[in-house]
């Protein structure tokens, strides 16, 4: 390894920091005017790129030279800038002063609805880009050939920092857009017009994520998955930055691009765990990243909720118990396939059921619990495929390695609040997903473990129906049964306000670190017994659309109520199981769904429900 | 003849949350007349001026600025009519520069007033002269008062909702923000003042509204109300 090549080292590591600073800083620009973290923006990006894709070699026919090219560069970037206009009026202005966990839904659907649009629009192939003229030929530094077309990426970076500062601190709009950071309300008590302000901004995050995405092209193609590929990288970006900070995310670009140009070198497959290694290392000695500031310490605004947790009625015990025998007398239908899909049901709502414990109790939103729904699938499917042990004891394993996960995350995860947790919950997933993905040697990489049997006891439908609905109930009932105890109050008190439980007395940290372990250990169960039914796991268990079924089955159901996420879990399972099969736009489906039901039912089924019987309960009011 | 106030209030009625705050308040700000709304500390004083300003919700009969309604307006509606709000917290955008600050609250004056500008406003708050191209928070607490005074005053407002801007100030600075009132006076400036300093606004009041848990409790003038002791010790003292 000598002088040279650490320095083309150094090099590519700058220039994929270019690329990374110019998409992270419209994610941090919007989230700073209107606080919301756009999971979208990794939408954009791609939507930049496949635009790019389609368009260059169209203005490179028409006549050939560099011109054309970076013509087609900003054509592409303004025209994503408009959809982030649209996006902006159509959806993020109705979902200002909603609950973030609901933002962040919200825009996740527009991720699931651009995934299908694209697919549709660009078809299922890999776009591959143009090279850029008069770039085409490589370089030589130090005896060594460098992609001529990377120098200009490292250039960019630092230009379009220039250019971000001049805008902001030369311009009116830059003002009225730092003075928003700090304090819209105020910025609109003084006359200027906030909605014009936020698509104004929408326009320029818009604008970045598509350039990035543009400039990406010659390098690599376009494809179906970059959206959520980048959104966790720059979701890391930013948290290492702070939020909000454009000289941080140039810096945390920095540092993430070097990590990965020299990391790949020492630890080859797995550069995401550096990543996160250095993630973990900065919100332990800066909580609010490099260059950010701390919230405010959010109230009990961070997940709305609205009516206290009460007891069970005698009316709601009965309905409990009468579900809980239509539940045992499900089998007397004969109808395997349901059995099926039941058990099923039942996983999923114990999988959801232990998020609603973390977001709805713990006031913890978590956007990758999937991850601990992977770790204990993976950790049953390993003990059993590696080590021969039985499923007698492969199962308890579940639980076990879910909660270790839990355990070395969540010491990280509950030092932040807020949206910071969220994105921390998330990048945290990405990484098991990393993991599950590139280390073939041990999880069999994409092709996952197969042949992950129960023992021949429990293999018939019939037996692991009633096997998880067991397991499921206690499980429950359990949860449950926290909930109302001291220690789910002590939450729920720190979860409404923060400072005063910490001012009682109460280490509040210590017990979301234990809500979270608990939580991770109950969605590895879930895992556990999902392994089991289907045979087999592969690293999409861990991914984020897991992560937001989930968070969808929570909205379906209502955060306020206990027994929600089970019925959240049979809609969203039921409908899949219906209507997937019929269609290939599922989720742009799931999507406009996820997005109708934040605008329309921001309580969920249940809560919707529950609201209504109120008011015809409460009469002539 | 008399001119219609400025501002007139009628049946004002706000909300946080379940919570009703302020029942039935009426209360009128004439042209370039400096009205004090007086009032312990929770009585709904600043609530009043945040309901006029469209940033709790409230509804109300009468809510007109201007001869126009502004019930239900956005608040950068209400503030592009010429109504302008310093906040009692001053809430000052402490990573903007001093000029930054004021361009932030720049509107265009109407038709024939002479438009406020930096340089003017510098002239009755000295201090800020010296500091424009400092960054906010590197600013003391009755700087940053006197910022968020000139800040609303670049919007070139026709009257001004002014909250507790003596509060926990030097006495020099108190005097400087006494100077301040008088000055938009002068220019023509409405301004309805929220204090509980009867010493500060009976300086610089005409006429003098007390609120106590919501609601308004007497009207008169500010020479009434500093000589009548029971009055104040009902709804004043501490």
């Amino acid at each position: 390894m000598d002088l040279s090549f650490l320095v083309v080292q150094f090099l590519s590591g700058l220039a994929s920091a270019s690329s990374l600073f110019i998409i992270s800083s419209g994610l941090t620009i919007v989230f700073g005017v209107t606080r919301i973290v756009n999971f979208a923006h990794g939408s954009l990006y791609m939507l930049g790129a496949y635009f790019a894709a389609t368009l260059i070699p169209r203005l490179l026919d028409l006549s050939y030279g560099a011109p054309s090219f970076w013509a087609g560069v900003i054509l592409s970037a303004l025209a994503v800038g408009v959809l982030g206009v649209v996006m902006e009026v159509l959806l993020l202005r109705r979902i200002y002063r909603a609950p973030e966990l609901f933002q962040l839904l919200a825009t996740f659907g527009v991720v699931l609805v651009v995934q299908d649009v694209v697919l549709q629009a660009f078809g299922p192939q890999d776009i591959l880009g143009p090279r850029a003229p008069g770039l085409r030929a490589p370089v030589e530094i130090m005896g060594r050939r460098f992609p001529s077309y990377e120098l200009v990426l490292i250039a960019a970076g630092p230009v379009v920092l220039g250019l971000l500062w001049l805008l902001l601190h030369k311009t009116r709009f830059g003002v009225l857009v730092r003075a928003a950071t700090q304090d819209r309300e105020m910025v609109g008590a003084l006359g200027v017009n906030q909605a014009l302000l936020f698509t104004g901004t929408l326009f320029l995050g818009a604008f970045l994520a598509g350039l990035g995405g543009a400039l990406q092209i010659p390098k690599a193609p376009a494809t179906a998955r970059m959206d959520l590929d980048i959104i966790a990288e720059t979701f890391v970006v930013t948290v290492i930055g702070g939020m909000g900070s454009i000289p941080g995310a140039f810096l945390a670009s920095l540092l993430i691009g070097q990590l990965q140009a020299f990391g790949i070198l020492i630890f080859p497959k797995i550069t995401l765990v550096l990543v996160f290694l250095l993630m973990a290392l900065v919100l332990v000695v800066r909580p609010y990243g490099l260059l950010g500031r701390p919230e405010a310490p959010a109230g009990a605004h961070a997940a709305a909720f609205g009516t206290p947790l009460r007891p069970w009625s005698s009316t709601e015990k009965g309905i409990a118990l009468v579900v809980l025998a239509a539940l045992l007398a499900l089998p007397l239908l004969g109808d395997v396939y349901l059995i099926k899909v039941a058990t099923e049901i039942l996983i999923f709502g114990l999988f959801a059921f232990s998020l609603h414990f973390l977001i709805g109790t713990g006031g913890l939103v978590s956007f990758g619990h999937a991850a601990y729904f992977g770790l204990g699938a993976y950790g049953a499917a390993l003990a059993l495929k590696h080590f021969g042990v039985p499923m007698e004891l492969a199962l308890p394993l579940a639980p076990i390695a879910a909660a270790l996960g839990a355990t070395l995350f969540g010491f990280f995860i509950v030092r932040l609040s807020g949206i910071y947790l969220a994105m921390l919950t998330l990048a945290a997933a990405q990484i098991l997903y990393a993991v599950a993905f590139q280390w073939v040697e041990v999880t069999g990489g994409d092709n996952g473990l197969v042949g992950v049997w129960p023992a021949p006891w429990a293999s018939t439908r019939l037996v692991y129906y009633y096997f998880t609905l067991a397991f499921a109930a206690a499980a429950v009932l359990g949860l449950r049964h926290v909930i109302y105890a001291p220690f789910g109050y002590t939450l729920r008190a720190a979860r409404d306000s923060e400072l005063r439980a910490d001012a009682v007395g109460i280490d509040v940290r210590r017990h979301r670190w234990l809500a979270f372990i608990l939580a991770g250990a109950v969605a590895g169960l879930a895992g556990g017994l999902y392994v089991f039914l289907k045979g087999s796991i592969d690293p999409s268990a861990l991914s984020i659309p897991v992560s937001v079924d989930a968070l969808t089955m929570l909205l379906l159901g209502g955060l306020q109520t206990v027994m929600g996420p089970l019925v959240g879990a049979a809609v969203l399972h039921s409908l899949k199981d219906q209507i997937m099969p019929l269609t290939e736009l599922w989720r742009m489906m799931l999507g406009l769904s996820i997005i109708a039901m934040v605008l329309l039912f921001p309580k969920g089924l249940v809560g919707a429900f529950e609201a209504a019987r109120e008011r015809f309960a409460g009469g002539g009011r | 003849m008399t001119e219609r106030p400025i501002l007139e209030v009628e049946g004002l009625a706000a909300f946080y949350g379940q919570a009703q705050v302020l029942f039935d308040v009426a209360l009128v700000l004439r042209r370039g007349e400096v009205t004090a709304l007086m009032g312990r500390n929770g009585a709904g004083k600043t609530t009043t001026l945040k309901a006029i300003m469209g940033l709790v919700s409230a509804r109300a009969r009468k809510l007109e600025f201007a001869g126009h309604s502004i019930a239900g307006l956005t608040s950068f509606r209400i503030a592009r009519r010429g109504l302008g709000f310093v906040p009692e917290d001053r809430r000052i955008f402490t990573d903007l520069t001093v000029f930054e600050n004021l361009e932030v609250g720049r509107r265009p004056a109407p038709g024939g007033a002479e438009p406020w500008t930096p340089e003017r406003l510098f002239a009755i708050f000295p201090n800020l002269a010296e500091m424009r191209g400092r960054r906010a928070s590197e600013m003391s607490g009755g700087e940053q008062q006197m910022l968020t005074i000139a800040r609303t005053l670049m919007g070139n407002p026709k009257a001004v909702l002014l909250d507790e801007p003596s509060e926990g100030l030097a006495p020099v600075i108190v005097e400087l923000m006494a100077r301040a009132v008088n000055a938009m006076k002068a220019q023509g400036v409405a301004v309805l003042l929220c204090e509980q300093n009867l010493a500060f606004a009976s300086g610089v009041s005409d006429r003098a509204y007390i609120v106590d848990r919501g609601h308004i409790r007497h009207e008169g003038s500010i020479a009434a109300l500093s000589a009548d002791e029971a009055l104040r010790d009902a709804y004043l003292s501490v």
